[in-house]
């Protein structure tokens, strides 16, 4: 199959810019059968398939690649599977660039294989085209019982892995709805929430007991659930803490931090308000404040419900940020302003409580910090003030405390972060299993579900040991 | 889903609902509120636990109805259901035997203060409740105070019962007259809690109030929630909702209270163009 000559990387077809910032549907719309075909034709099945080592769960890249390039397109998807659950959303947010495509051996000379699209076509193929892949419901959940607290990719992940090694699974989730930074963070625009729907029936369909609603160390204690004969737990829980910008006028009407922001517009359906009862308030000209992910997603949220001017003001430069290149480029062509080595210092008030400006101050890039990025240092006499009416910080979050506080003894890292055994979940208290964002602060969806995924099996051991089953 | 078992009409816009919820009730302590999400499409809206009963599981809720989401549940009727409820939230208050308190309720507030006397009572505190409201007809959870209160002192604006005037001027004559507790606690709207506060602040007395923020989760997630205490940020849905009455900002609180004040609006307005209303009796 390989060819001689490089073709070009194929694109996915978009929805134009102009049209799709008045909209919250999908942006990419992912490839035609025809595309597919033609952009996995460009892998040259490298021997040593350096991609699957960029890949964190070890996708059999180049395989699933032929077997598209073969029209097979749901062997394609059961290959992913065999590695990957949830396909549909890696292929729409993992960082492909800096994973399997910063690896990929065409990359060298030129373009990379478009791994992420691939991905998504074979997993929107199967999901399209009926005959599902998904396995019969186990039969037997007699292993033993465990608590799976926090709903997003880790907790996920980890519950569908234990139901398929024969253990029951109860996933307790504190909001109304399942997913986590899936449902309430990642807009509609860029991961449909029918997907993370799908994957929830999914789960369930295999047996996992789903209960909204329960803030676990507050509805029920870890205690209690040990009592009633939980053998193990994970704690799945995230980095859902906000920090602020820590500048005046932060509290001013007008200013939102990311999360605030996000779900109102994501999880509460703000966007549809006053269908739906939730209100959002965006102004005129909008500064977000941050270089990341959710930086971009706030931006291009901001743009659609109706604000004339975005911008994005980052201390350091485009090299550092951390933000997806496919969303940064998204959020350039629909025309978000970039403001980079720019940091705000104060934000300023009208006579009402109201943003009426932000007064930044330009950076330069100094020594590399201990991130081993260069280190932004403020040019003194350059601050100037930005005419805007709604600042939206993105500057990061914390681990989520509310659980983690009242299990007495868990040892916690530094930044309030659980500490967990890598290849386990182990945490220092037996039976407490962590992994996902709660261990490793805000990190991938990708990541996540591999820590849920070792940490099912670190939990399988755990139980058959305690009760003398061994390995 | 959590089912309505009962429903009263305490006062005109002022409703009672229980609903069951067992493990709510089990944790529940005095100061913690749920957060409730009527259906599909509604918003999350925080309440303060009235009442709890362990044994029972019954949870009591008090709410007026001042806008879209108040309104469409005190529609709803016995047999109804709320889709989702999450608690309790917030920090429990830390409440031990003291000498004297006093609570100081105005409007609505009467029903989220009533946990807290109750429990100071339960204690074996002396308990005395300055009850505030526009008019007789508004007064509510009477009977409860009176049971849980030694001494039980009202105020109405219009002086249609008890003194006339605010439930703050009470305060100040007590204190004048030389009351001195060892906390006073208000539960209110915001004008009246920073009265209070600036009244009991002249007399160095300790005081607690229960801050109304704007919310989202809940859950310390969304930061909708902020208030400035003694200079500092806090979230009032984990930190709070009490805080020291002395060191809230309440200006901008009082300005974060409008951040949504047009879309409120529209939202009524949305509603009140759709069928609203009661339905209890039509069935
Ligand atoms: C806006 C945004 C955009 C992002 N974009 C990308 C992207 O494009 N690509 C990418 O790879 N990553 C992205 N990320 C990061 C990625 O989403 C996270 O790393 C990932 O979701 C972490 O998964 P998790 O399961 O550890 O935690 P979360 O997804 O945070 O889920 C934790 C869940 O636990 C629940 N919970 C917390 N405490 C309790 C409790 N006590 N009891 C019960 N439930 C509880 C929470 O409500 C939440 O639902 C983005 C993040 C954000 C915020
Ligand atoms: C911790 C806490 C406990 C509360 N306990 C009670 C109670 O026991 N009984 C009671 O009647 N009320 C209580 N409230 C206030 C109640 O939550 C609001 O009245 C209600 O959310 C208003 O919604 P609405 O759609 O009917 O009115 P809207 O028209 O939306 O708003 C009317 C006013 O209510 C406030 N408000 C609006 N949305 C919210 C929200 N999501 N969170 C908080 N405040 C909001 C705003 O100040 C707004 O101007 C409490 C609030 C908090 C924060
Ligand atoms: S590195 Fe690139 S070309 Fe080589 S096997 Fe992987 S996807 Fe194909
Ligand atoms: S309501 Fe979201 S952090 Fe308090």
């Amino acid at each position: 199959m390989s060819s001689k000559v490089r073709k070009q990387r194929h694109e996915m077809p978009k929805q134009a810019p102009d049209m799709r910032i008045s909209n919250f549907e999908e942006v990419a719309l992912g490839y035609t059968p025809e595309l597919a075909v033609a952009e996995a034709t460009r892998c040259i099945g490298c021997p040593k398939k350096p991609c699957v080592s960029g890949c964190p769960v070890g996708v059999d890249i180049p395989e699933f690649i032929e077997l598209i390039a073969e029209g097979d397109f749901l062997g394609a998807a059961k290959k992913i599977k065999e590695k990957n659950s949830l396909p549909a959303m890696c292929g729409r947010v993992c960082p492909q660039e800096s994973q399997c495509e910063a690896v990929c051996t065409l990359g060298k000379k030129g373009d990379p294989v478009a791994i992420g699209a691939l991905e998504r076509f074979s997993s929107d193929y199967e999901r399209a085209h009926g005959e599902s892949l998904t396995e019969a419901a186990p039969s037997d959940l007699s292993l033993g019982k465990v608590a799976v607290i926090g709903s997003g990719p880790a907790g996920l992940t980890c519950a569908a892995e234990l139901t398929k090694l024969g253990y029951k699974v109860v996933l307790f989730e504190s909001l109304h709805a399942t997913g986590g930074v899936l449902r309430y963070g990642i807009p509609e625009f860029r991961l449909p929430k029918a997907i993370v729907d799908e994957e929830v029936e999914y789960i369930r369909s295999q047996g996992v007991e789903i209960r909204l609603n329960v803030l676990v160390g507050t509805t029920v204690t870890v205690d209690e659930l040990f009592e009633q004969g939980f053998d193990a737990m994970f704690l799945g829980t995230g980095a859902g803490l906000p920090y602020f910008l820590g500048v005046p006028g932060e509290n001013l009407n007008g200013v939102y931090s990311a999360n605030e922001f996000l779900t109102r517009a994501n999880l509460m359906k703000a966007y549809r308000f006053p269908e739906y009862d939730t209100p959002i308030w965006v102004g005129r000209r909008v500064v977000v404040v941050g270089g990341g992910n959710v930086a971009m997603d706030s931006a291009r949220t901001a743009l659609r419900l109706g604000a004339e001017r975005v911008s994005v003001v980052y201390r350091r430069s485009r090299t550092e940020m951390p933000a997806r290149l496919e969303e940064v480029e998204n959020a350039e062509e629909e025309g978000i302003e970039f403001m980079l080595l720019t940091n705000p210092v104060r934000i300023l008030e009208d006579d009402k409580g109201w943003v009426k400006g932000m007064e930044c101050i330009r950076m330069e890039l100094g020594e590399p910090d201990d991130s081993g990025r260069r280190r932004p240092i403020p040019v003194s006499g350059s601050e100037f003030i930005l005419d805007v009416d709604t600042v939206i910080s993105a500057v990061g979050t914390n681990p989520n405390p509310l659980l983690i506080r009242t299990v007495s003894g868990l040892a916690l890292g530094r930044r309030g972060n659980v500490i967990a055994d890598e290849e386990t979940g182990e945490t220092n208290i037996p039976g407490i299993f962590a992994g996902g964002d709660i261990v490793t602060g805000s990190a991938t969806v990708i990541a996540a579900m591999g820590a849920g995924k070792r940490a099912a099996h670190g939990i399988d051991e755990y139980i058959r040991t305690k009760n003398g089953r061994g390995m | 889903m959590y089912k309505i078992l009962k429903k009263e009409i305490l006062a005109p816009k002022i409703k009672l609902m229980e609903v069951d919820a067992p493990e709510i009730c089990r944790h529940a302590c005095p100061g913690q509120f749920i957060v409730l999400r009527m259906h599909e499409k509604g918003e999350r809206i925080p309440l303060t636990i009235a009442d709890s009963d362990r044994k029972t599981g019954l949870l009591t809720m008090v709410f007026q109805e001042v806008g879209k989401s108040t309104k469409e549940l005190g529609a709803l009727c016995e047999g109804d259901f709320i889709q989702d409820i999450v608690g309790p939230l917030g920090t429990p208050r830390d409440i031990e035997k003291l000498d004297c308190v006093v609570c100081v309720a105005g409007g609505v507030g009467v029903a989220p203060i009533y946990p807290e006397a109750k429990a100071y009572h339960q204690l074996g505190t002396r308990v005395i409740s300055l009850i505030g409201a526009q008019t007789k007809d508004m007064l509510i959870f009477k009977d409860r105070m009176e049971k849980v209160s030694d001494e039980v002192y009202y105020s109405t604006d219009d002086g249609s019962f008890g003194h006339k005037g605010f439930v703050t001027e009470v305060l100040n004559d007590l204190l004048e007259k030389g009351l001195r507790p060892d906390e006073v606690i208000v539960i209110g709207p915001l004008p009246m809690m920073r009265e209070a506060s600036r009244v009991t602040g002249k007399f160095g007395v300790k005081t607690v109030v229960s801050l109304n923020a704007i919310m989202v989760d809940g859950t310390g997630m969304c930061g909708s929630c902020r208030v400035t205490v003694d200079g500092e940020t806090k979230f009032s849905c984990v930190e709070g909702p009490a805080f020291d009455g002395h060191k809230v900002d309440y200006d901008e609180l009082i300005a974060r209270q409008k951040r949504f004040l047009a879309e409120e609006k529209l939202a009524m307005e949305h509603y009140l163009a759709g069928a609203g209303g009661c339905k209890c009796h039509q069935k």
